[in-house]
């Protein structure tokens, strides 16, 4: 699961994340996290987004409090994280218990040219988490800890953050439906069946 | 309402926020999404007594676009409570409503806009039906009391019939602005 930098490779990471998810909802953040839950397998519980920086923790939480027996895991980067940070007192206010968050910190900017992210600088997600009052985070940073980070999103004792520190190399590129119909009709009928196209 | 209190409430004799209120269970929303107004202090102290809304205060109102695309995924209907000037901070997220045609009812109350006192407001104010429509929303204003009732109905009903950004502009003729006594 390492790369030769030493971190954790990514797309492993995501593929040990999403290892037995029964019916977990998944949200992925533009970029390289919507390729990552692609590249382990496209299906109805995913959405994978292609805009909207900013707002996958909060899709997340959206999702969760509508179907609070469900799990929610947002995976996404840490430069989509930080754009809309303000999300993790606006989560830890509303507690859900059923909404994970992960983030994968490349500390850069991957799509764009590999600029630095304010992670690369110091950063600390995992206590701006804290500070905002999710009490319940990991730092992960080695293949041992991966299992205990799968557990703890599984747990449903959120709300839960996690940060774990990923190699920065890119991976091939595995691109999910561009359609955005169908993506949300997608999950929307795997959540509530047929009645999901029907009049509320 | 605190007397230094910057912004308008609705008068006590006003009967569209409690109208508003009851559009809303009418709709069944339960996901209220809200950076507070003074123009919806009333509509909002009705919702949180509401065990059956969830209140969502915002940091900023674009986490409002995301979470009624969450809601809605997840078999939920929202409504987006802002004031004008947050239309602006909603901008590039309004492209998740589009791309995925989300419903997404926002019911706005309007600053800068009937006579204004605070020039900070102006810019704003005056762009936010351009901007909106500019992002696909589909845009009604109700510039009387007895207008805010049908205008919001017809702006949740659109919304949730055809799948997109919808908004209601409650103008401030209705609330009236606040001067200070400095007129």
């Amino acid at each position: 699961m390492l790369a030769a930098s030493g971190k954790l490779d990514r797309r492993e990471l995501t593929r040990a994340l999403l290892a037995d998810r029964g019916e977990m909802l998944v949200i992925a953040g533009l970029g390289a996290p919507a390729w990552d839950i692609t590249a382990i397998g496209d299906c109805a519980e995913n959405l994978p987004l292609w805009g909207g920086m900013g707002g996958a923790a909060m899709i997340g939480l959206g999702l969760a409090l509508a179907q609070p027996k469900r799990k929610v895991l947002v995976i996404t980067g840490d430069g989509e994280m930080l754009m809309g940070i303000g999300a993790l007192a606006t989560i830890a206010v509303q507690k859900p218990a059923n909404l994970s968050i992960v983030v994968q910190d490349n500390e850069h900017y991957g799509e764009t040219g590999m600029q630095e992210t304010a992670t690369r600088h110091g950063v600390d997600l995992v206590m701006m988490a804290k500070g905002a009052g999710i009490a319940n985070t990991m730092f992960v940073t080695k293949p041992d800890e991966v299992l205990a980070l799968h557990k703890a999103i599984h747990a449903g004792q959120g709300p839960f953050f996690a940060v774990a520190k990923i190699d920065a190399t890119s991976k091939p590129l595995v691109l999910p439906p561009r359609e955005g119909a169908l993506l949300q009709a997608r999950m929307r009928e795997a959540v509530m069946g047929p009645a999901a196209h029907h009049q509320l | 309402m605190d007397q230094y209190a910057i912004d308008k409430a609705p008068d006590a004799a006003a009967e569209w926020p409690d109208q508003i209120y009851s559009l809303l269970k009418t709709h069944n929303i339960t996901q209220v999404a809200l950076v507070p107004d003074a123009g919806h202090s009333r509509l909002i102290r009705r919702c949180l007594a509401d065990n059956e809304m969830k209140v969502v205060t915002l940091t900023t109102e674009e986490e409002g676009i995301a979470l009624l695309q969450g809601a809605w995924l997840g078999g939920a209907k929202g409504v987006l409570l802002m004031q004008s000037s947050g239309v602006g901070n909603c901008i590039n997220m309004l492209s998740l409503s589009i791309m995925h045609r989300c419903p997404l009812p926002m019911l706005v109350t309007m600053r800068g806009d009937f006579g204004e006192f605070n020039p900070a407001q102006v810019p704003m104010g005056n762009a936010t039906q351009t901007v909106l429509e500019a992002m696909g929303t589909l845009v009604h204003r109700a510039d009387t009391p007895e207008d805010i009732a049908p205008t919001v109905n017809a702006t949740i009903r659109l919304a949730f019939n055809t799948f997109r950004p919808t908004a209601t502009l409650i103008g401030q003729r209705v609330l009236g602005a606040k001067t200070f006594g400095k007129d």
